[in-house]
């Protein structure tokens, strides 16, 4: 075959492209930098600093100093493994569970709604909607409407559902059911955006190479998407995992549901136990860092992104 | 679909008066073709004329409202395209941009579970001379190697039957020339029945054996390029195939083996056998190459056809021929290709030149005069080619 005759044709070869420092650059970028360095570096400096004080010799409750006292972080875990523990499963269980209901409505509005723009738009707003509305008042609303009075737990217990002892407020299922209501639209837009775009001339390209509709999903779909899945994940599972409000026992958890967010609020708050709270805070967010730069490393989707 | 072996063979296509509708307006209407096995169709016709429509049917990524299509003598109209023995190349390549080139041509065969997958999707591009590439993505790839990709990965899967959607579209001539050869070798190698939708008469005359020439949903005229090119049946397949002089006028005199027409004055003779209408207003034509330029009134010649005097509006030098247009009082304007056998132009503009054919070079049209205006009005060869220009500019805006 000829095609050796044109093959100087083939793909140019990518040249790293040539970075310029630019001054101009540097002064636009300033006020970023300055507002990151006062709002995000001080205080995560200071959060590091109080999570190893040391409480003052005869002093008072909330009286601390300044100290290398690494102690605190072991005296946490020991303490609140459950709540760590907790955390990070109820977190994962909202994401799966936000992932399981936004994709087939992300796929609907992005995909299948095409062809109706007006269709799309207004699920769109209805997706967006509960932004409208405090998500405290919301989260108070389904606190009553999963109360022991109210008329959805009086209808299971009617139905024998429900055991005439049992409640729905204070246990994993509210907790994890809020925690994935709050965070359907943060997986439904990511979702969306990477599935509007959707070639669909792939998909049909995957059923003409003899791929079933399942495999067109599985190969060509999911991959095609990953940049959204990995947004909305990312998006549901870091506040998911720090929430303390649909947790608290104001809104739909209880004593045995409390999360690392709870726990913290509670020792900055109520016990005045800065070291410990700073601790656990830092844990938090390292434990969150570490999975997250995996969970990034492994969906490998730098090149669709 | 047999899982785990490959098509033996090319298999023929039949469509049995297939119909397709869309919501306000019909793709295509009482289709009905037979593709034999082993060869290379062309289907041809400008944007929007329905050929991409029934590639699709046939591919089964659309479902037609009436009809049935057989593959091989299987009706296959029920069947999901992952169930047909069916490949496309598709215009856009649809190359999945998250697979190496390699898992792409491999894609097809994974699904079929056919052994050994890597290795012949390796060979299948070593076939397309781009197997040193295989672990790029298609992304990184030129227009032309993209192509040769999807080309790859669609007869790799050795299907009964391959479709082609205008799969050379986006190449340079260059490229496209040797992309011509390369798939008719191809074809003719490993003897599958080839379905090759374009708008490039060129290239559907290159490549195909048989030609079918689409127009609003119904095919014109079908048969081998040469036939199509020397007699064709319509208006239309007489300017969308190549260029055409074409008159109109009542038959004047019949004799056993031909017709005489009379064009505003001018006794134009055609044989009968070239006709497809023989009595009242006929359309009759001649190909410009077929044309020859005088520069005064050449004798009569019983086996040649007259016309002039006329007036050379322009000349055009395009290297192998020059192409004349030239103005006839009361007939209109005629094109005149002439090879370039000397050195500079035999007429220049403003000349007053006549023009002559063999008579067997006539060909008739089964068009009736009457139910279009005069072809100058419509469709002549320039209105064609503009309308192919824009058609194409947008088909380049969309892509």
């Amino acid at each position: 075959m000829a095609f050796a005759a044109f093959s100087s044709t083939a793909a140019p070869t990518t040249d790293p492209v040539t970075r310029r420092r630019s001054p101009v650059a540097l002064f636009l970028l300033l006020p970023g930098i300055l507002y990151l360095v006062l709002f995000f570096l001080t205080p995560l400096i200071s959060l590091l600093l109080t999570s190893f004080q040391a409480p003052r010799e005869f002093g008072d409750i909330g009286q601390f100093d300044y100290a290398f006292r690494w102690q605190n972080y072991l005296e946490v875990v020991t303490t609140y493994w459950p709540h760590i523990v907790r955390s990070f499963s109820y977190a994962l269980a909202a994401t799966f569970f936000a992932l399981l209901i936004s994709y087939p409505l992300a796929y609907f509005i992005g995909v299948k709604a095409r062809k109706w723009p007006l269709l799309q738009s207004l699920m769109l707003v209805l997706v967006i909607a509960p932004f409208f509305i405090s998500f405290l008042l919301r989260t108070l609303a389904w606190k009553q409407l999963f109360s022991d009075e109210s008329f959805v737990v009086q209808s299971l217990k009617a139905l024998s559902l429900l055991g005439p002892e049992a409640h729905v407020t204070g246990t994993a299922f509210s907790v994890i059911f809020g925690l994935t209501y709050n965070f359907i639209p943060f997986m439904t837009l990511p979702l969306y955006t990477t599935l509007e775009r959707l070639d669909v001339r792939y998909l049909e390209a995957g059923s003409d190479l003899y791929a079933s509709p399942f495999h067109v999903f599985r190969k060509v779909t999911i991959p095609l998407s990953m940049p959204g899945i990995v947004a909305g994940t990312l998006l549901t599972f870091i506040p998911a995992a720090g929430d303390y409000i649909n947790a608290s026992r104001d809104f739909l958890g209880g004593t045995g549901t409390q999360m690392m967010g709870n726990v913290i609020e509670a020792n900055f708050l109520v016990l005045q136990n800065f070291p410990a709270a700073a601790a656990l805070s830092i844990i938090l967010m390292t434990v969150i860092l570490v999975i997250v730069s995996i969970y990034v490393k492994r969906s490998g989707t730098e090149e669709l992104l | 679909m047999a899982v785990g072996a490959f098509a033996d063979r090319g298999a023929d296509l039949e469509l049995v008066g297939i119909e397709k509708r869309f919501p306000g307006f019909t793709a295509i209407e009482n289709l009905n073709l037979t593709i034999p096995a082993g060869s290379f169709f062309a289907l041809l016709g400008p944007s929007g004329c329905g050929k991409t429509t029934t590639l699709r049917l046939v591919a089964g990524l659309e479902e037609p409202t009436n009809g049935r299509i057989l593959i091989g003598g299987t009706d296959v109209t029920n069947q999901k395209s992952f169930q047909r023995p069916v490949n496309t190349v598709f215009q856009s390549y649809a190359l999945f941009p998250h697979m190496s080139v390699l898992e792409n041509v491999a894609f097809g065969l994974r699904r079929r579970k056919i052994g050994d997958p890597v290795a012949k999707a390796h060979e299948a591009l070593l076939l397309v001379e781009l197997d040193h590439l295989a672990h790029r993505k298609p992304q990184q790839l030129s227009g032309g190697q993209q192509q040769r990709v999807a080309l790859a990965r669609a007869i790799v899967n050795r299907p009964a039957l391959l479709l082609l959607d205008e799969p050379l579209g986006a190449l340079d001539l260059k490229l496209r020339r040797q992309m011509q050869l390369e798939l008719k070798t191809i074809q003719e190698e490993v003897g599958l029945t080839f379905l090759h939708v374009t708008h490039d008469q060129e290239e559907a005359m290159t490549m195909a054996d048989t030609i079918a020439v689409m127009n609003k949903g119904r095919i014109e005229q079908m048969g081998e390029p040469q036939q199509l090119y020397e007699l064709p049946r319509t208006a239309f397949v007489a300017n969308f195939l190549g260029q055409s002089n074409l008159f109109t006028g009542p038959v004047v005199s019949t004799t056993s083996t031909a017709i005489a027409v009379d064009v505003s004055g001018q006794k134009i003779v055609v044989p009968l056998e070239r006709a497809h209408r023989v009595s009242g207003e006929v359309t009759i034509g001649v190909r410009p190459e077929k044309l020859t330029l005088h520069g005064e009134a050449p004798s009569d010649d019983a086996g040649r056809n007259l016309m002039g005097p006329g007036t050379v509006i322009d000349v055009s030098f395009s290297g192998v021929s020059t192409q004349y247009l030239v103005a006839v009082p009361g007939v209109g304007t005629l094109v005149v290709f002439a090879q370039n056998m000397a050195f500079g132009p035999a007429a220049h503009v403003g000349a007053q030149v006549w023009l002559s054919w063999n008579v067997d070079h006539g060909f008739g049209l089964d068009d009736d005069p009457a139910d279009s205006p005069r072809f100058e009005a419509d469709l002549d060869t320039k209105t064609i080619a503009q309308q192919r220009r824009s058609s194409l500019l947008t088909e380049l805006e969309g892509a």
